[in-house]
């Protein structure tokens, strides 16, 4: 299988990995696994006052396709309210990178990843 | 024969977990046998596809029952448990993160070229793996506990990508 140029320019530099405090009250940590490919992916953002996420971070153990979903992801995530970036949606990762119908569960997870992460950092503030 | 049949029907086992791989073996040659497209080398062309189905049909029954991964799986799909392995991504977090370490691990030791270690993994993982089966084993016969078993066998697929990633690891480092 041949993975298209954006997969390939994401997975050789991918974009903000590394981790955030999980204890701080202003980062939301999402973790999620897809047993189909046994991808596990870890994504956080960290929220401002003004609930703009400003920075977000990743760790995927998994093929190409996983890594430049989380990879490409957390550049979109960047600049948006934690509720626009629920309304990321799986179908435009695919889209952006090329997937082919065998690898869309990796942009799946990926949607998964963020909604995870937002849903925990609600959690932190009680809504 | 009847090729509506479940793979366990075909080779005349019982729909179980727990499965002995010689009997496995030996109902697989017997099949087999039958089937050969020697034996119908001038037969009838619709006899001779017939038995090519046949073969085909065989020799997928063989491969799902062969792996415990797979002949777990295929026990859920008859008792129509979906495993939703690409639809659902929620795992337990302390699963995940247990995964996320022993990918680290693997990782770190592949990178360092440091074949003791990699080994010493493989041993741990195989052996938990192991203990699984024997649950999994439980649930799926004894208790019939299926929605218990879907999510353990959800599990394994982590473990035994891992597991092979492991060996794809030892493999390289042999090179």
């Amino acid at each position: 299988m041949s993975y298209s140029v954006k997969v390939i320019d994401h997975y050789e530099n991918p974009r903000n990995v590394g981790s955030l405090d999980k204890d701080d009250s202003s980062v939301g940590t999402g973790m999620v696994g897809a047993p189909a490919c046994g991808d596990v992916m870890k994504l956080q953002i960290k929220v401002n006052k003004s609930g703009v996420i400003e920075d977000a971070k990743f760790k995927t153990y998994g093929c190409g396709s996983a890594i430049a979903s989380s990879s490409l992801v957390t550049e979109w995530v960047k600049g948006k309210t934690v509720d626009q970036a629920l309304s990321i949606k799986n179908t435009e990762i695919a889209e952006e990178l090329a997937l082919p119908p065998v690898k869309i569960h990796c942009s799946i997870l990926a949607e998964d990843a963020i909604k995870a992460a937002v849903a925990d950092y609600k959690k932190k503030h009680g809504e | 024969m009847d090729l509506t049949a479940d793979f366990f029907a075909l080779f005349g086992l019982p729909k179980t977990f727990r499965l002995s791989l010689s009997e496995l073996d030996s109902r697989y040659r017997d099949v087999q046998a039958q089937v050969h497209p020697d034996r119908f080398a001038n037969a009838p062309e619709g006899e001779r596809r017939l038995s090519m189905q046949w073969a085909t049909r065989a020799n997928e029954a063989y491969l799902t029952l062969k792996k415990p991964l797979e002949r777990a799986k295929y026990l859920l799909e008859l008792a129509g448990h979906d495993l939703q392995a690409e639809s659902n991504t929620a795992m337990p977090a302390d699963f995940l993160m247990e995964q996320m370490e022993w990918r680290e691990a693997v990782m770190e030791a592949r990178a360092g070229g440091d074949h003791h270690e990699l080994e010493h993994l493989y041993q741990r993982l195989r052996g938990d793996i192991d203990g699984r089966y024997v649950e999994v084993a439980a649930l799926l016969d004894d208790a019939r506990d299926y929605a218990l078993a879907t999510d353990r066998v959800r599990r394994l697929m982590f473990l035994e990508k891992l597991l092979y990633e492991i060996d794809d690891a030892l493999a390289s480092l042999d090179d």
